[in-house]
């Protein structure tokens, strides 16, 4: 039990020291790389607060990115040169949770009714619209600038650091992105520790029979209107905390950043990774966000010392990947790379009927 | 009968997918009664329940429990007030293990004796206690149910609803369940239960209401019911 126990410890601290080093390693083959280690955290966030609703509640939601959107808007807009509004980031990005939990209860509340693939059109829906609004919200008042986008968000400044700029720690340079990469696991970590506390809870239990069967649910005293929304408000709240990163990171946001095909990319490392398991989804959207970025880097060269010219775009190629990858997890992994306890039973089950 | 009226429906009416499948049914239970709802398919008990319940809305009529009318208040409100329903189709939760739904029935409970009641759930039901690490979706149909019945007594219930408990079992499972019920009655919770088998259920029953298309048509004790000449030819299939 010791020895087990102390083993555990080395593990954590092991990768622990991994993923602090990780951007360093990953600076020496360039700058870019840690750009792509931060968006993938970014889809990490998004991943676990999807999994809230999907994977703990059974709430179909395809219109997730919605709430990134909303979360990446609320940051640009209190923090750029567009209304001069120029608020630290530990004051917005509460405020982007709070307003993306809001419309989460307001794509829960007319929804309650909906399951499955009623809820998930209504959802896809509902991501659209937000998406339409903000393109088009630069008349009669200019509140989105449309299809222009907003430029010149403020970066994450926490005390006397920016971290659009690089700074030197004991003789180590340590680049923006670097920063960013350490806040955004500090917040990663957070988000981890919040899903595996509600998973293991009174919540997390009674999510599980709504899954499963709503009305007995209600049967059993859970107020099934209550925990859905609550379901709703915080899946949108982790989107939103993720989005007002990424506009500090990016610096520049539009709707065109916020298309359907983000929320179903979200929705796949979800069951790619394995609904309902913290693990797996974190692992789902590590492998749909680095696969791809590893495929652009290498499947250009690789064509022309093969062919001498490129003959397929590497963008065709990923998508192909992509899908061919989707396509057999689905066939011999059908619960996902990690499944949850529940959905390997599941599993099972279905071989034993 | 002395004992305080638990349950008490006035005039109610129920309307559901655009029909008037409930029109005026009046009915009561009292504390410590085992009372049966009787009928054939589509009679309307199991709408009457459904709305005693909460689960559907109610057009006209009053449903009393304990003394305050429980018209307006929601489902899941019920079983912290003592009334607890098992569903028609029983309603467990496939993918949870056995224990596990048998921990969800006490959701709305946190006192220290749960873990007490789930043995003795497991001492009323053996079946269950050998299934105990299994997910519930692979347990038989008559597993099933006393799964249900064992889950919803976890919420220590005064008054149980059960809506047709025999429905999809096996002759020899629909004695066993019914036996079920006569011992969970015997350990003092009051019941109301729905049934398409009027024999079982007048058997077991100390007094019973008959429903047509809507409507109560007979009711009384039981053992008068099963005697009556009118349930004996229209639900036990004797020509009298």
């Amino acid at each position: 039990m010791k020895e087990g126990g102390r083993k555990v410890w080395i593990g954590i601290a092991l990768i622990a020291v991994a993923l602090l080093l990780l951007p360093f390693a990953l600076s020496l083959a360039g700058t870019a790389w840690v750009r792509i280690a931060n968006l993938a955290l970014l889809y990490v966030l998004l991943a676990l607060g999807l999994n809230i609703v999907v994977g703990f509640a059974g709430l179909l939601d395809l219109g997730y990115i919605a709430f990134y959107a909303v979360g990446a808007y609320v940051y640009a807009l209190l923090a750029s040169p567009h209304f001069g509004l120029h608020l630290p980031f530990w004051v917005i990005l509460p405020i982007g949770a709070a307003v993306a939990a809001l419309f989460g209860v307001m794509l829960g509340a007319p929804t309650l009714k909906l399951r499955g693939d009623y809820l998930a059109i209504v959802t896809l829906g509902f991501g659209e619209i937000v998406r339409i609004f903000l393109n088009n919200l630069s008349q009669p008042v200019n509140i989105t600038r449309g299809p222009q986008g907003i430029a010149g968000i403020d970066p994450v400044r926490i005390g006397g650091i920016d971290f659009s700029k690089s700074d030197s720690l004991l003789g180590a340079v340590i680049s923006g992105p670097m920063k960013y990469y350490y806040l955004l696991l500090v917040l990663m970590l957070a988000i981890v520790l919040i899903n595996v506390r509600l998973q293991n809870s009174r919540i997390g239990r009674a999510w599980e029979a709504i899954r499963e069967d709503e009305t007995a649910a209600r049967a059993m005293g859970i107020d099934t209107t209550a925990l859905k929304l609550l379901a709703f408000a915080m899946g949108a709240s982790f989107g939103g905390v993720a989005g007002g990163m990424f506009s500090a990171i990016q610096g520049f946001i539009s709707p065109e950043s916020f298309v359907l095909v983000e929320s179903v990319m979200v929705v796949s490392m979800v069951v790619l990774g394995g609904m309902g398991n913290i693990a797996g989804v974190i692992l789902g959207a590590l492998l749909l966000s680095f696969v791809p970025e590893v495929l652009r880097w290498t499947v250009e060269p690789a064509q022309r010392a093969l062919f001498g010219k490129m003959l397929i775009e590497p963008e065709v190629i990923r998508m192909l990947i992509f899908g061919l990858a989707l396509v057999l997890v689905m066939l011999f992994r059908p619960a996902g790379l990690l499944p949850s306890a529940v959905r390997r039973r599941e599993l099972t089950d279905d071989r034993a009927a | 009968m002395g004992f305080p009226v638990l349950l008490e429906v006035r005039g109610l009416e129920v309307s559901y997918g655009g029909i008037h499948a409930v029109k005026g049914v009046d009915l009561e239970v009292r504390e410590g009664e085992l009372v049966c709802l009787i009928g054939a398919n589509g009679a309307g008990k199991s709408t009457t329940l459904r709305a005693v319940c909460g689960l559907l809305p109610a057009r006209a009529g009053s449903v009393r429990y304990g003394g305050t009318d429980i018209a307006g208040v929601a489902m899941h409100e019920l079983p912290r007030r003592g009334l607890v329903m098992v569903p028609e189709g029983r309603g467990i939760f496939p993918q949870l293990t056995v224990q596990e739904n048998l921990a969800m029935g006490a959701y709305t409970r946190n006192d220290a004796g749960i873990a007490e009641d789930i043995e003795r759930r497991y001492e009323t039901f053996p079946r269950l206690k050998e299934r105990r690490t299994q997910v519930a979706g692979t347990l038989s149909g008559g597993e099933q149910q006393m799964l249900a019945m064992g889950r919803a007594l976890m919420a220590r219930p005064k008054l149980l609803l059960l809506d047709e408990p025999s429905m999809g079992l096996a002759p020899r499972l629909v004695a066993k369940i019914f036996e079920i019920v006569r011992q969970i009655a015997s350990q003092g919770v009051t019941i109301l239960l729905v049934e398409q088998n009027a024999r079982l259920a007048l058997e077991v029953a100390n007094r019973g209401y008959v429903m047509e298309s809507g409507n109560i048509t007979l009711s009384g004790e039981a053992e008068g019911l099963l005697e009556s000449p009118k349930v004996r030819e229209a639900y036990l299939g004797e020509t009298a």
